[in-house]
């Protein structure tokens, strides 16, 4: 059986609003982090999706970057996530305005 | 020798470097003042040696450019470094290294124990070079490097003792005073060069010269450039009006006062006119202002030379008068009377400092006449020399200052008038009746001096020497430009010499000698007798009956108080000029041009910019999310806008 392209498209948008929302609305650092996850996951849904249905290998090696970064990206944000805990005891973002005016 | 001549300006140069830079290391005043004189002295024998390869040329091959480098090359103004090597320049040349080696070598003795030594010899050093710039550049700007150049200089050595203080003020004051009034002058040069580049599209004199006795240029224009270039003359030779600074220069070290402010810089506004002299012969209206100005001068100063008491006061309004004769030649078309003056004046002139700081060395500092006298007794050597030079510029005849003061006052009767001959002669005896009485009041009568504490001695042989050559020069010095009158088939040598430089200003003007010697004669002697009757006068006044000075002085006293306070020039440009100026500046100027206008706009700048970002930095709320809200509608934005684009 085959499953209509539109699907994976329809699941990698959704998956891509609820993480962005979640970017926008959510105070804990770590949702945040977690949404942001999320949405580059979502991108990779669709990279593998056009990757299948043209028949081209390069979206799927893309992945494979996309996953890299994600992985580099996770390390490094959840130790700055760690630092600005022991520095000021809360992970929350609106608390943490260090740029502000 | 003539192709070397650039070593001439480049050694003093180097010895300003080697003394300025290792000067305070080196700690050895011998080795200090070996380097300053030796570089001098060196230069003077170069050019001696151009003087004699120029002497064994032939008359229309004497003029020689020694081309260094390209200055500047922009569009059709071409300037290059080079040196004009003629008779005019090596005349100066000769006189300004030769008088200033000796003096470089006085001031070994002059200068002994001073804590700046080497930095009194770097000047001395660095004004040499400035001023053989002047004497030697080919075009206006290299003479206006070095004239500028000496100004510097001269400013420095003023300023030398800038701890002490000078009359009513500071010795700085005084150099600021020097720099400041003669930047006015220079501003009229400035002007006049441009001028001169506006007219003839060249700076160069054989270009300007040439056009100038060809080119039928105006009259307007040529007495513009020639009113211009006057007025830096004045500036720079102390005429009326920028005078004044001169008399206040004499806050210098003694050496520098003959140096720079009796035998050479001063005389470099002669020089120029003289150089220029095709350009003034072009403006009769102005040659007669030169004339007017320099007789002015003269007599003016010599008047206030009358009632100083200050030995180096006399010398520098003595200064001042003399050369005011040398523009009262130059004005009636005798340049080569004008530069022959020039060179005999820096004999005896630099005598008669050299001899006065020689005194005021014996009596520790005391410059007033008042607390000399019989000082014959204790500085022989001095009075000896001090007074030949006395004698060459009272104009006792057979003296150098006989020959060219004559030459001058012959000049001024046969191409101007009788009034001005007058008033010459006049200049003349007070000149004679001044100086004498300098020296009866310095060497002759009792010591008005405590002779307890002062014990007047005989200054070291390195000061004496100098005086002695310097005499020697004095006597013979005329020797070179001996009248037709009595040199007779020969003609006046000097002036035979000068002569091809001359000649366009002298044809333009057309001066034939049509007097006769019968007249010439007749002049020089009452000329002589008055000036040896004012001698005479001032021996009695000054050694005999001393009462008639003092009645003199109570019965005019009113004229007495005007000389003293120097016709109260000074503080008439303090309150037309100098106070205006002042108050201008504070109350417009700084109160509210600097203040209020570039002030208001410099923090009405800051002012803007902060209450306007006042506004925009609300933006900036630190809260993440409101970022990432504002980069998803900017990606948004993009995104859709290249859609609709495709």
């Amino acid at each position: 059986m085959n499953i209509p392209i539109e699907y994976y498209l329809v699941l990698s948008a959704f998956m891509f609003v609820v993480g962005a929302t979640g970017v926008i609305i959510r105070r804990n650092a770590i949702v945040v982090f977690m949404s942001i996850e999320l949405m580059l996951n979502s991108a990779n849904l669709s990279l593998v999706t056009y990757s299948s249905y043209l028949g081209n290998v390069m979206g799927q090696l893309f992945v494979f970057f996309v996953m890299t970064v994600a992985a580099a990206e996770a390390a490094i944000g959840l130790a700055i996530i760690i630092m600005v805990f022991r520095n000021k005891l809360t992970v929350n973002i609106d608390e943490i305005n260090l740029f502000k005016w | 020798m003539i192709n070397l001549i650039h070593l001439t300006v480049i050694l003093p140069l180097l010895g300003f470097l080697i003394n300025g830079i290792f000067g305070s290391k080196i700690k050895n005043e011998k080795v200090i003042g070996i380097i300053g004189s030796s570089t001098v002295g060196i230069s003077f024998l170069i050019a001696l040696g151009a003087f004699f390869q120029t002497l064994g040329l032939p008359e229309e091959n004497r003029s020689n450019v020694v081309t260094l480098f390209t200055w500047l090359d922009v569009g059709s103004l071409n300037i290059k470094f080079s040196y004009l090597v003629d008779q005019l320049s090596l005349v100066m040349s000769l006189v300004v290294t030769g008088v200033g080696f000796l003096i470089h070598v006085y001031s070994i003795g002059y200068m002994h124990g001073d804590k700046g030594f080497w930095r009194f010899f770097s000047y001395l050093n660095l004004f040499i070079f400035a001023m053989m710039n002047l004497i030697l550049g080919d075009n206006f700007l290299v003479l206006f490097l070095g004239w500028e150049g000496v100004g510097l200089c001269s400013y420095l050595l003023i300023g030398f003792w800038y701890d002490r203080k000078f009359e009513k003020g500071t010795v700085p004051q005084a150099a600021k005073k020097a720099f400041i009034v003669n930047r006015i002058g220079d501003f009229g040069f400035l002007l006049g060069m441009f001028l001169i580049y506006q007219t003839f599209d060249s700076l160069n004199f054989i270009d300007v010269f040439s056009k100038a006795a060809s080119f039928p240029v105006n009259e307007t224009t040529f007495s513009f450039i020639a009113l211009f270039l006057f007025i830096g003359a004045t500036g720079k030779s102390a005429q009326i009006p920028l005078f004044v600074w001169l008399p206040d220069a004499m806050a210098g070290p003694t050496p520098v006062s003959a140096l720079i402010h009796a035998a050479t810089m001063v005389t470099a506004g002669v020089y120029m006119v003289a150089r220029s002299a095709i350009i003034f012969a072009s403006a009769p209206t102005i040659m007669v202002v030169v004339a007017v100005i320099g007789l002015m001068t003269a007599f003016f100063a010599a008047t206030v030379g009358l009632v100083q008491n200050d030995i180096k006061k006399v010398l520098a309004y003595s200064t001042v008068s003399q050369l005011g004769y040398m523009f009262l030649a130059c004005g009636v078309g005798a340049f080569s009377a004008g530069i022959f003056h020039v060179m005999t004046h820096a004999f005896f002139k630099a005598l008669l400092f050299l001899g006065a700081g020689s005194i005021i060395h014996a009596m520790h500092e005391q410059q007033d006449i008042r607390h000399y006298g019989n000082l014959k007794n204790y500085m022989p050597k001095t009075y000896i020399t001090f007074i030949i030079a006395a004698f060459a510029i009272s104009g006792f005849p057979g003296l150098s200052g006989f020959f060219s003061k004559d030459e001058i006052l012959w000049n001024a009767y046969a191409n101007g008038n009788m009034l001005m001959w007058i008033i010459g002669v006049a200049t003349a005896m007070m000149t004679a009746f001044y100086m004498f009485r300098l020296v009866f009041l310095t060497f002759f009568g009792k010591e008005r001096f405590d002779t307890h504490h002062t014990h007047p001695h005989e200054s070291p042989k390195v000061m004496t020497i100098p005086l002695t050559i310097l005499a020697f020069l004095s006597v013979v010095g005329g020797y070179v430009g001996i009248p037709v009158l009595f040199s007779g088939e020969g003609g006046n040598q000097f002036e035979e010499w000068l002569k091809p430089i001359f000649a366009p200003a002298q044809r333009k003007l057309e001066i034939y000698g049509s007097h006769s010697h019968f007249e010439e004669i007749v002049l020089m002697v009452i000329s002589v007798v008055l000036a040896l009757g004012a001698i005479y006068f001032s021996y009695v006044v000054y050694t005999k009956r001393k009462d008639i000075a003092e009645k003199v002085s109570h019965q005019f006293s009113t004229l007495y108080k005007i000389l003293l306070n120097k016709y109260k020039v000074d503080e008439f440009y303090e309150f037309m000029i100098v106070v205006p100026i002042q108050k201008f500046s504070e109350k417009v100027l700084w109160k509210i041009a600097d203040n209020k206008l570039i002030d208001g706009f410099v923090n009405g700048t800051a002012t803007i910019v902060n209450s306007t970002s006042g506004v925009i930095k609300k933006l900036q709320t630190g809260l993440t999310q409101f970022y990432a809200v504002l980069m998803m509608f900017g990606i948004a934005a993009v995104l859709f806008w290249i859609i609709i684009n495709l």
